[in-house]
């Protein structure tokens, strides 16, 4: 098994993910959908850092795991608030951006 | 030049009294109706004294010291440009603030009696000083663009004055007509400041005078003709003259006191202002001449066809002036002559205007000619006067128009080649059809029979009209005598126009006299003939293709129409549609389509999170992509 393989992985994970966010409309999904690709982002740096031989790769991978927990956080009470307001985490209920 | 000092350092008064007159009585309402008119008078009386009193001050110092300076106050310091205003008092100055003052207040004291029973009396007498104040300022600026301050107020008073009936639409027309061709002379004062600023830097009447030497012979005859079309624009010359007979519409005094004494010399004034461009530029000169020599002939065919008693006399006005134009595009032989011409006009003239108001005020306002004849019998005075300023104006031997007008037709006979047989003889020859169709016009008025409709009851004026008559009558006769043959008009004007130059004419003096006597009285006896002993038919006869065309002003307004009329409704209904198709459908398609696209554009803002990051993802992807490609 080559690293290639772990590439291929990762692009299949990413797509999963984009897919869960753009279809599906209840928020948490969409958030799993998020860390699903946040996830195959991981994958690819770490994967790349061992093609590469360096550490940059899985120094960035645990920079995006941080990020993706404090994200996790802000972003659960975001959706809590919502729900809480509107009884619905139904991201498509939540259109007041529109013009 | 020396600064003002006694009676001069307050020379500021003859323009600011009249102005203060026009003010009080515009502003004073309807307590001034009755006091008004008199008030108005006295100012213009009381800057006729100053005029007067300064000219007796200038006479008491030498020839070379009678030019002064009164410096008003700073008025545009403007970076290259530093003007003052201030006033010129000199001998060409004085001689015209004595013309307005004394003929302007004597034709306000006419105005008394002849606007008596006009319920806007205030407002007349309002305006009247507004002009007189507008005219003193004309004529004593110290520099073109103070100059051009009284020229545009001249210009707006005759604009009130003429349209005073306004009621009538045709008089309001009149009145517009003045005012537009005025505007065309005075973009020519405003081209000629323009060029002057450029070449010189300089707008006052001294820096200029001194700036002349050395400059190009184009740039002086470019400005040289672009003062002759303000003063064609202000003086009634070809090819802007058409306005003045229909000025006529205004009430009688203002045709005495606009169109004959003093604004239509405006622009006689402006030359021998300017005398030493136009002496420098001898082409300038030249087309002076032309366009002098052109109206005066215009202006005597004109008057010999018009059966109107005032546009007949409007016609002779634009001839005098025409003579004036014509002496002063002669140059040196001629400045002092078209002053002095001026002078003289201005009496007779005003003096017969007036007698014509007072034959339409005893004839019921009715300006037909032909319906008047026989009236010396019941207007005698009236006769008299105006029969004086008739003897003066066709040049009868001794009075005042004999000095002025012949030494035009002599200067006009010096020089050399072709210009002084044409000029001259385009001078004598009208001389004798003025006597015609002046005679023509006295007799058919006052002599032969009477041709009265049965309603009127002719009858003489009251004293506050007659009196300024029989003064002017008095002036009309003798005021030539006086300045002429002593040469005071042409010593007392040398400092200011120049040496006066003795010409040679190509035929002789006293034979040019002669034959001037004899012209006139062909004139005179033709028009006896004609008008006094046969019947005057009372419905005009068809006449001759001359006639007719000199009845319709030699076919001015039609020209003016073809020429400049409908070009100009065409190229402004092209711009119109240029204007609505191309740049305001430029404008609105610009608009239109940046609303509609962004109506569209609108429609992808509709606040869905996963439509938004679908769009994010394309925008990587295809970001990505072409970073693919570029690589």
């Amino acid at each position: 098994m080559t690293l290639t393989s772990y590439i291929y992985l990762s692009v299949v994970l990413f797509s999963i993910g984009a897919a869960v966010v753009l279809l599906r409309r209840n928020a948490i999904i969409v958030f799993m959908g998020v860390e699903l690709m946040l996830n195959a982002a991981n994958l690819a740096f770490v994967t790349f850092a061992r093609m590469q031989g360096k550490l940059d790769g899985q120094v960035i991978a645990l920079f995006v795991m941080v990020v993706a927990a404090a994200e996790v956080v802000v972003g659960l009470a975001i959706i809590m608030a919502i729900f809480r307001a509107r009884r619905s985490v139904s991201v498509d209920d939540v259109n007041l951006l529109k013009l | 030049m020396h600064d003002a000092t006694g009676v001069a350092s307050v020379g500021w008064l003859m323009i600011a009294l009249p102005l203060l007159g026009a003010a009080v009585l515009l502003l004073g309402g309807k307590a001034l109706d009755k006091a008004g008119p008199y008030l108005a008078v006295l100012l213009s009386w009381a800057a006729f004294v100053i005029g007067l009193l300064i000219v007796l001050q200038l006479h008491g110092r030498g020839a070379e010291e009678r030019s002064m300076h009164l410096h008003l106050y700073s008025w545009i310091p403007a970076g290259a440009l530093n003007l003052d205003a201030g006033l010129l008092i000199d001998q060409l100055s004085t001689t015209f603030v004595l013309l307005i003052t004394f003929v302007g207040s004597l034709i306000m004291v006419y105005s008394l009696g002849y606007m008596e029973h006009d319920p806007d009396k205030r407002r007349f007498f309002a305006y009247l000083n507004l002009f007189v104040a507008s005219m003193l300022l004309l004529v004593l600026a110290d520099s073109y663009v103070l100059l051009f301050v009284g020229w545009e107020g001249v210009g707006l008073a005759s604009y009130l004055l003429i349209g005073f009936w306004n009621w009538n639409p045709a008089y309001a027309t009149a009145a517009n007509k003045a005012f537009f061709l005025n505007r065309v002379g005075d973009m020519g004062m405003i081209l000629a400041m323009a060029i002057m600023f450029w070449a010189w830097g300089k707008l006052d009447f001294a820096g200029v005078n001194a700036a002349v030497a050395g400059t190009g012979k184009g740039t002086l005859l470019a400005i040289g003709l672009c003062l002759l079309v303000a003063a064609c624009g202000k003086s009634a010359q070809f090819p802007l003259q058409s306005w003045l007979g229909d000025a006529m519409a205004g009430p009688t005094p203002v045709s005495a006191l606009i169109h004959a004494a003093t604004m239509v010399t405006a622009g006689v004034y402006l030359i021998v202002r300017s005398n030493v461009i136009f002496t420098a530029s001898e082409n300038a000169r030249l087309a002076v001449c032309i366009v002098g020599a052109i109206t005066l002939a215009a202006g005597a065919i004109i008057g010999c066809a018009k059966d109107d008693l005032k546009k007949a006399l409007a016609a002779s006005t634009m001839s005098q002036i025409g003579y004036m134009v014509l002496a002063a595009g002669l140059g040196p032989v001629g400045y002092a002559f078209a002053i002095f011409h001026l002078v003289t006009h201005g009496f007779f003239k005003a003096g017969m205007f007036l007698g014509a108001g007072s034959v339409m005020h005893g004839m019921n306002d009715q300006v037909d000619m032909r319906r008047f004849g026989g009236l010396s019998t019941v207007m005698k005075i009236t006769w008299v006067t105006f029969g004086l300023g008739f003897l003066a104006i066709i040049g009868f031997p001794g009075l005042s128009g004999f000095w002025s007008k012949d030494k035009i037709i002599e200067s006009a006979f010096v020089g050399e080649g072709w210009k002084p047989w044409v000029f001259g003889l385009t001078a004598l020859l009208a001389a004798g059809v003025t006597a015609f169709y002046m005679s023509r016009l006295f007799f058919m008025t006052f002599m032969g029979k009477r041709r009265w409709t049965e309603d009127v009851h002719p009858h003489e004026s009251p004293l506050t009209m007659t009196v300024p008559m029989m003064i002017l009558a008095v002036g009309s006769a003798f005021l030539g005598l006086i300045l002429g043959p002593t040469n005071i008009m042409t010593d007392w004007l040398e400092p200011v126009v120049g040496a006066h130059e003795e010409g040679h004419p190509v035929i002789g003096q006293y034979p040019l006299m002669a034959i001037t006597v004899v012209l006139m009285i062909i004139g005179v006896a033709i028009a006896w003939k004609m008008y006094w002993r046969d019947d005057v038919p009372i419905t005009p006869p068809v006449g001759s293709a001359l006639t007719q065309a000199a009845r319709r002003d030699l076919g001015q307004d039609d020209l003016n129409e073809a020429a400049f009329q409908r070009p100009g409704l065409h190229l402004t209904r092209s711009l119109v549609f240029f204007d609505n198709k191309v740049v305001d459908g430029g404008g609105n398609g610009l608009a239109a389509g940046i609303g509609g696209s962004s109506a569209r554009l609108k429609k992808m803002q509709n606040g869905y999170v996963r439509s938004y990051s679908l769009t994010m993802l394309l925008g990587v992807v295809a970001i990505l992509g072409a970073w693919w490609v570029v690589q």
